[in-house]
């Protein structure tokens, strides 16, 4: 449908697809835990949604039609990789283990962060983007003067792909054959601006001028996203360096709750990406491969209903922070003037906090 | 133990020991490995401590800054050179929005441990960008802490003291004083690295300044001594924060104070410590502060650096100005 060198396992029909170079490596009890994944994830998204337009979130990054893509990616990570997200990669946090509520604490306006990125070994969302996929290099290098079979992964979108940073994470990568990944989910629009203007070549062919391999996968299709992301973390891990995946998908909704893009796309092409659904081919093949019953497909919308219901008592609960909190983790050691702002808050009675 | 040494080499000696002492001190930055830097400071230290420790880096410095944020969140301590002053601005979003704010938007989970070294201000003579004063953009940037060496001894301390801090430093090395010798003390440091120094006693005006106009001021000191007029010269040396203390106590002893800078005046560091100073010794003035600073044009051409760069002659004519200021 979009390029001969596209890697897909999985028509949109969900139809097996032979590929060359890729296969699937699954059993029917993973991809239905892969589909799971992605009904709870979208699940997650339009409670979210509704939460915004409710007035309980500031904001919310859809991820509606790029559940796949962050699944198979997600899915296909070892426990001690570590990732770098935008602020949009509720799927990959979610494979992280990132409990759904700290992932709204950021759009709730309670935290600039939300989880222990240590702990989940996912980095906290950045919104000034592209500068993660440096981070994630030299998170990558210290890997590398570890010793461990280790890699970091790095997401960023079509839009991100003509900032700076990005292209110099490409420079350093290959210069120092550093393991990692570079994830980049092409959803077709940065906000207004369609993909074809961010690039004039497909931006998986933008690794080979860089000197590292470059792979452009149904990101749609979880299974060919899960085997794709998996041979390029495995051979980051022993030293076979950087791969850029560009993950070819579509972000059926706004690009954020505050956008509206009825104002520079056409019905029609949505139309068209809604037919490519990734949940929908996953539960084809499991209905006709597998011969899985409606009663489990009902368990896991059950289950998405019930995390869903949990997330908007976690969110609604989630109150203003005391405002003497935003003097704690300014700085790692004493500083002067944040003793001054704590004070002054304190004394003016801003904050019952103690001197 | 005391030897004597250029600022150059304290500053190799003070990388050298803080790399022995932690094996996770890392150096990078362009040119500073076989090369040693356009100006030697990690000389001979890519042969000691080897590539992986001491690294050569492509020509990008938001990278160089943005990779040592992910090695600092894998347990590392960067110390990154940015090759010149005029350089810095590609790293400013990795330095500004993520090494300044990452301890933060991650709960404390992160340091943003790191040095980021910048040779400053100017004096050499050199083209355009290799002689500016960006440390104002820094001290502004909650997150960030800057400070400044003015002497070989300082330089050995400081350095290794900001490799040891858990927050990000902007480190500012005054490039014209490099080549300077100077004693400098191997077994005790001089003060700690937020702390201001009085560099000479006096009771008539207080002179604050830091990195290379340090020696420019004393120079005015010596010359004013000979006129019958007392100065005691600070040393700032944390431009953020300040160590206001030190210089509030001496504007009480003197009742004057003029601040000796390379930047524009405007939002600068003398604006921030006059503001202070005049807030907490409003009643022991004796006179307006004063800056000396750069004038607010871009750095002009260096065949007429020094009549843009604080003289003793305009420090000089700043100490009369407030010591004939009448009420």
């Amino acid at each position: 449908m979009i390029d001969e060198e596209l890697v897909q396992l999985l028509t949109p029909e969900g139809e097996r697809v032979e590929n060359s170079e890729y296969e699937s490596t699954l059993n029917g009890d993973e991809i239905f835990s892969f589909y799971r994944d992605m009904v709870i994830i979208r699940r997650l998204c339009n409670e979210s949604t509704s939460l915004q337009r409710q007035g309980q979130l500031a904001l919310w990054a859809p991820i509606q039609g790029q559940e796949a893509a962050q699944i198979g990616a997600g899915r296909a990570l070892a426990p001690m990789d570590f990732t770098f997200p935008t602020y949009r990669e509720h799927g990959i946090a979610w494979c992280r283990g990132v409990p759904p509520e700290n992932m709204l604490r950021l759009f709730r306006a309670v935290s600039n962060g939300g989880w222990d990125p240590q702990k989940y070994r996912h980095s906290v969302p950045t919104v000034v983007l592209g500068s993660q996929t440096l981070h994630a290099v030299g998170y990558a290098m210290g890997i590398q003067r570890d010793g461990a079979e280790e890699a970091a992964m790095a997401f960023f979108g079509d839009g991100a792909s003509s900032q700076g940073d990005v292209l110099e994470a490409f420079v350093w990568a290959a210069s120092f054959n550093a393991p990692v990944v570079f994830f980049c989910q092409n959803n077709q629009w940065g906000i207004s601006t369609p993909s074809t203007v961010q690039s004039k070549i497909p931006l998986y062919h933008r690794a080979h001028g860089f000197g590292f391999p470059g792979v452009r996968v149904d990101g749609n299709d979880v299974l060919a996203v899960y085997e794709v992301t998996k041979r390029a973390l495995d051979s980051a891990r022993v030293g076979g360096g950087p791969t850029l995946i560009e993950a070819y998908t579509y972000r059926i909704g706004a690009h954020t709750t505050s956008d509206d893009p009825t104002r520079y796309r056409i019905d029609a092409e949505v139309e068209v990406w809604k037919h490519r659904d990734p949940v929908e081919r996953v539960k084809a093949l499991l209905v006709r491969e597998y011969k899985v019953k409606n009663a489990d497909f009902d368990d896991v919308a059950a289950e998405a209903d019930t995390m869903a219901l949990k997330l908007r008592e976690d969110v609604l609960a989630m109150s203003r922070p005391d405002p003497i909190t935003m003097f704690d983790n300014a700085y790692a050691s004493p500083h002067p003037l944040i003793e001054e702002g704590r004070r002054e808050m304190i004394e003016l009675g801003i904050s019952g906090g103690e001197l | 133990m005391a030897t004597t040494m250029t600022m150059a080499k304290a500053l190799n000696e003070g990388l050298r020991r803080a790399m022995e002492k932690n094996p996770k001190v890392l150096l990078m930055g362009e040119d500073i490995g076989r090369l040693g830097g356009v100006f030697r400071i990690t000389d001979g230290l890519q042969k000691d401590f080897g590539e992986d420790r001491v690294i050569d880096s492509p020509l990008a410095e938001s990278a160089i800054v943005g990779t040592a944020v992910g090695l600092a969140i894998r347990g590392y301590r960067a110390v990154c050179e940015i090759q010149f002053d005029g350089f810095v601005y590609p790293a400013f979003d990795q330095i500004v929005s993520q090494v300044a704010k990452l301890h933060k938007r991650s709960d404390g989970a992160y340091n943003m441990a790191m040095v980021i070294r910048i040779p400053f201000q100017g004096g050499i003579g050199a083209i355009e960008h290799h002689s500016e004063s960006p440390e104002p953009y820094f001290a502004q940037t909650a997150g960030l802490r800057v400070v400044s060496c003015s002497t070989p001894n300082d330089a050995y301390w400081m350095i290794q003291q900001s490799i040891e801090c858990d927050d990000p430093i902007i480190f500012c090395e005054p490039k014209s004083r490099y080549w300077e010798k100077g004693e400098v003390d191997l077994e005790t440091p001089p003060a700690g690295l937020f702390d201001a120094v009085v560099r000479r006693e006096g009771t008539d005006v207080t002179l604050v300044g830091y990195g290379a106009s340090m020696k420019t001021a004393l120079r005015a000191a010596e010359t004013a001594a000979v006129e019958g007029t007392s100065i005691e010269v600070i040393d700032a040396r944390s431009i953020a924060p300040l160590d206001i203390e030190v210089m509030a106590k001496s504007l009480e002893k003197t009742g004057r104070v003029v601040v000796v800078q390379e930047s524009p005046h405007t939002a600068s560091i003398g604006s921030e410590i006059i503001s202070e100073l005049t807030q907490r010794c409003f009643y022991s003035l004796k006179a307006p502060g004063l800056r000396v600073s750069g004038y607010h044009v871009p750095y002009p051409p260096t065949r007429i650096e020094e009549d843009y760069r604080p003289t003793v002659d305009r420090i000089l004519d700043a100490v009369d100005r407030v010591m004939g200021f009448e009420s």
